[in-house]
């Protein structure tokens, strides 16, 4: 077993390893679980950077352990998988900072580090799966994962929210699984392949194919929270900051929108999708999430669940973009992948920061907050902007692309989706950042911790600026080498091959 | 060592050791984990041989059937033997701290040699190569488990104990009747004789209904179920961690190898079917009692009806492979590890709260940390998610209902796992629950040793690691299995 075998192993037990340590530390053995936590994710970016280096070269890494006769446990990493585990590797570092500033002083530690690092672990795992089973046993290890996570503040609310994230994913799981015995009883192993290969199984077999392809998309909805399986997104914010900051932009609604790209480049292959006629379906349901999600969110008045509808639209992007067949929309939902981490994890930092530092929870008690928080409210006020599509940012890039990609393939109605989803956006963003910076304060804050020399403790300072730097980079830089659209359009020229 | 010898030696051992710790209590606990750590010795080395050499076979004494004891041993009953050993040693290695509790007065002293011959009969039956040996080794399980159940001497426990002995000798009954009837028409009672002979005539199928019916009434197929939870849960944790998790296997095994070595099992496919239909029903049935529970021990309980039902099915959807079969047996294993996991979970939670109520668990993931992960973990297991050996049984089960068109087995199944979520994570998310340390005052809890807290992660880690080296038992399974080629072979 060399190295090629090795490394995707590897980048899973970075996470994993660690993980299980931090179990058996216990609670008191503080310094250990930082120099843990910090060390796995400084080991995993290396190891990613020198996977990404390799794949750029069309090096193939690929391990695979026979389990029974019929069923592979399998690893590989495509450029797909690495535009994934690039994110998470990053995001989690930036998180695992943040994190230890934000729970500084609350028990359970080492509980909450464990699961945190077993979820990343399980993220990585859907990244690199190369069949479909692999990708099921990590996918419902990472709902078992947060679920600790969701329910960790152990208050009426969060076990309520824990149980509704439970009901959800888990029906969803059990669909997923009936889907991939049927599809694996048909076709046998379901690897993924560039372009798919269902086309060639046979006409008789459309007809379950679309049945299939219909589970799978609910399998797979339920965590990317397609409407109207989104019901447990809202409900499981009740879990702290850095929890929320992952679940949203890296772990879970993100597997769930990996899932479906993957099952339609991958499993069916886009223009066989097309052929079914089953992504219009996808792409309506897609439009109507986008849509829905953003209205829901100008009536919320709680922050984070503000930022959970926003979640809901904005990640379904990635499903319109997949759903489109055509090589400029695929890009644009790929590549919003990355873009709506790293805008959505700025927010929930902010969010975060506002209520550790000030108990600020709701959109109401924002006025004039931008004085007291200038770094965490410019950071907000980017992230906010590249939602909207302001360009230069991430958001932008994005949109533009879909826009383009849906007129190409002669979709007009969805640059109409696109433009009403916008102009909800801003709806719901921008009356905050007009009272965060213009508006001036009501009075004292609720609960002003005043943290030290900076305007919050510096290590929930820095992961916010960081990912809003980036925000701007990633749309300014589009075009250099090693960009995330440079990188989405690597793997759609293989996908799109002829 | 001959693998013959580990053959006798998985008999007499257990058997002359329960003697022993019977007479000379002060020996009885060193006695029973030696025995029971010789045991995995042995178990292990008669799954070498019989993966390296094939099936086995051994004439006790030279005399040979159809006088003679005939002791057989394939896959699948190395398979058994293996996961008897297993679950045994962890049991037996958690039960001294149980038992040291100040409440269970004397029962501890019979709970050795009890378990001792616990291991001599279900081995002896694993290995029993004709009908009348299995009906001796049932009747001995039988008993040890009657005095197993009753052995916390509380009136719940004995009327449990006396309701299970009238349903197990009422089956027991059945079965030897089902017994009698093929010798009088065989005149033979070794397994591969009355296999040869077999004829489909009304006495057979007469014997086949009997027989079966006592095998159903002691591994608890819904509706004969309802014995069992009241019993499972009365006992002494260790002791409903040997029930749920060996004791019923054996009455299943015996089912499972009658039906498909010796009776034509392709004339019984509406047998097959109703048993299917039953089985089914109890994953139903049982997943919904256990959430209703509000004691932690018959949710538990409840849950072992759940999952017999997962292997009644096996009768429906084995159609001229072994996927069935084989996914049927892996899950028979995969719930002895888990659920003697979630027992012994439980008996720890109960021996620390003195109650095994479900409300009082609020806060135990940070009291009793260790002992919660272990059931969260058998509870992935129960529910059959990945990587756990639950999880692939399933997977090959689902498989067979979809490939041969039975939608609606394969939509119980999904929703069984649905259901063990519900019951699974009732408890798990009660063990979350902040209690308010100002509000309420602090839960006096018993410390529990750490051979408590850490025989039960072993074990649910074990239903895991099935899951990911499946391939070991997979390929020890097609030893001797039906349908497969190998199982013409026989003995080299």
């Amino acid at each position: 077993m060399n190295l090629d075998h090795l490394l995707p192993l590897m980048v899973v037990a970075s996470s994993l390893i660690p993980g299980l340590v931090i179990f058996a530390l216990g609670e008191q053995r503080k310094t250990a679980r930082t120099i843990l936590n910090l060390g796995g994710a400084s080991v995993k970016l290396l190891l990613v950077a020198m996977m990404l280096w390799g794949v750029s070269q069309d090096h193939v890494y690929v391990v695979r352990f026979p389990i029974t006769q019929s069923i592979d446990f399998a690893l590989h990493a495509d450029p797909f998988s690495l535009l994934f585990v690039t994110l998470s590797a990053v995001l989690w570092f930036l998180t695992t900072i943040y994190a230890i500033g934000y729970l500084e002083n609350l028990p359970h530690c080492g509980r909450f580090f464990g699961f945190f690092s077993l979820c990343v672990a399980a993220t990585s795992g859907i990244a690199l799966s190369a069949n479909l089973l692999t990708f099921l046993v990590f996918y419902e290890m990472l709902t078992l994962t947060t679920y600790p996570l969701v329910v960790h503040r152990g208050t009426p609310e969060a076990i309520r929210g824990g149980r509704i994230y439970l009901a959800y994913t888990v029906s969803g799981g059990a669909v997923l699984l009936l889907a991939m015995v049927w599809l694996q009883s048909i076709v046998g192993p379901v690897e993924f392949v560039v372009g798919g290969f269902l086309e060639s199984a046979g006409h008789e077999y459309r007809n379950t194919f679309r049945w299939i392809f219909a589970l799978l998309i609910v399998g797979f909805g339920v965590k990317a929270a397609l409407v109207p399986l989104h019901g447990w997104l809202p409900e499981a914010m009740v879990a702290p900051a850095p929890v929320s900051a992952l679940l949203h932009a890296v772990a879970v609604v993100k597997a769930g929108a990996f899932g479906i790209v993957r099952v339609v480049y991958d499993v069916f292959g886009v223009e066989f999708c097309g052929e079914l006629g089953v992504a219009t379906p996808l792409a309506i349901a897609a439009a109507v999430t986008i849509l829905y999600g953003s209205l829901r969110a100008v009536y919320q008045n709680d922050l984070k669940r503000r930022l959970a509808y926003s979640t809901i639209s904005q990640v379904s992007y990635i499903a319109l973009g997949a759903a489109i067949v055509g090589p400029i929309a695929t890009v644009g939902g790929i590549v919003h992948l990355v873009h709506q981490g790293l805008m959505k994890i700025t927010l929930f930092f902010a969010a975060g920061n506002l209520a550790e530092t000030l108990g600020i929870h709701e959109v109401s008690e924002l006025n004039g907050v931008g004085r007291r928080m200038p770094w965490t409210m410019s950071a907000f006020t980017i992230a906010a902007l590249g939602m909207i599509g302001v360009p230069p940012m991430a958001g932008f890039v994005t949109k533009w692309l879909l826009g383009s990609g849906a007129i190409a393939a002669g979709q007009w109605w969805v640059v109409g989706v696109l433009a009403g989803s916008t102009v909800l956006n801003a709806i719901y963003f921008l009356p905050i950042v007009y009272a965060t910076w213009f508006k001036p304060p009501d009075g004292p804050w609720p609960h002003d911790h005043g943290r030290g020399r900076f305007e919050t403790h510096l290590l929930l300072l820095i992961p916010p600026v960081l990912t809003a730097i980036s925000v701007v980079l990633v749309g300014l830089l589009a075009s250099m080498p090693f960009s995330p659209l440079d990188w989405a359009r690597l793997i759609v020229e293989r996908e799109y091959r002829p | 060592m001959t693998p013959e010898l580990a053959m006798v030696g998985l008999i007499t051992l257990p058997l002359a050791a329960g003697i022993i710790a019977f007479v000379v209590r002060r020996v009885a606990v060193v006695l029973t984990i030696v025995v029971a750590s010789v045991q995995i010795v042995l178990a292990g080395h008669l799954a070498h041989s019989v993966f390296y050499q094939g099936r086995l076979r051994y004439e006790v004494g030279g005399w040979g059937a159809p006088l003679g004891i005939d002791l057989y041993v394939d896959g699948l009953s190395a398979l058994m033997l293996l996961m008897t050993a297993l679950v045994g040693l962890a049991i037996v290695v958690y039960s001294p701290s149980y038992f040291a509790h100040p409440r269970s007065h004397h029962s501890g002293e019979y709970f050795w040699p009890l378990c001792l011959f616990l291991f001599a009969s279900l081995n002896a039956l694993f290995l029993a190569g004709d009908l009348f040996n299995l009906y001796v080794t049932l009747e001995l399980l039988t008993l040890t488990a009657v005095a197993l159940i009753g052995l916390a001497g509380t009136v719940d426990a004995l009327a449990a104990a006396l309701r299970y002995l009238i349903v197990a000798v009422t089956a027991s009954l059945f079965f030897l009747l089902g017994v009698a009837l093929l010798y009088s028409s065989y005149g033979t009672v070794d397994l591969h004789l009355l296999a040869t002979k077999f004829q489909f005539d009304l006495p057979s199928r007469c014997s086949i209904v009997l027989i079966a019916v006592g095998l159903l009434l002691k591994t608890a197929l819904f509706p004969l179920h309802y014995w069992l939870p009241p019993a499972h849960a009365a006992a002494p944790s260790p002791a409903s961690a040997l029930l749920s998790g060996l004791v019923l296997k054996s009455s299943f095994y015996v089912l499972l190898r009658l039906w498909f070595d010796v009776f034509p099992y392709a004339d019984l496919r509406l047998v097959g079917h109703l048993l299917g239909v039953l089985g089914a029903t109890a994953i139903l049935w049982g997943s919904i009692q256990a959430i209703r529970q509000t004691h932690l021990k018959l949710l538990v309980a409840y849950s072992t009806v759940a999952q017999i039902g997962y292997l009644f099915l096996v009768f429906s959807l084995t159609v001229e492979t072994t996927m069935a079969w084989s996914g049927a047996v892996l899950f028979a294993a995969s719930h002895s590890l888990a659920k003697a996991a979630a027992f012994l979970a439980a008996g720890s939670l109960k021996y620390a709260h003195d109650s095994d109520r479900i409300d009082e668990l609020a806060g135990a993931a940070q009291r009793q940390p260790v002992t919660i992960f272990a059931f969260a973990i058998a509870g992935v297991g129960l529910m059959g998610l990945p990587p756990s050996g639950g999880f692939l049984a399933k997977w090959m089960l689902l498989n067979s209902a979809v490939t041969s068109g039975r939608w609606g087995y394969a939509l119980v199944m999904l929703s069984g796992g649905v259901l063990a979520a519900i019951y699974v994570f009732r408890v798990v998310a009660k063990s979350f629950e902040n209690i308010d340390p100002i509000a309420s005052c602090p839960v006096a809890t018993r410390p529990i040793s750490p051979w408590m807290q850490w025989t039960p992660l072993a074990l649910a880690v074990a239903s895991l690691a099935l899951g990911v080296l499946a391939y070991l038992p997979l390929g020890l399974l097609e030893i001797g299995a039906p349908f497969s080629p190998t199982s013409g072979g026989g003995t080299p």
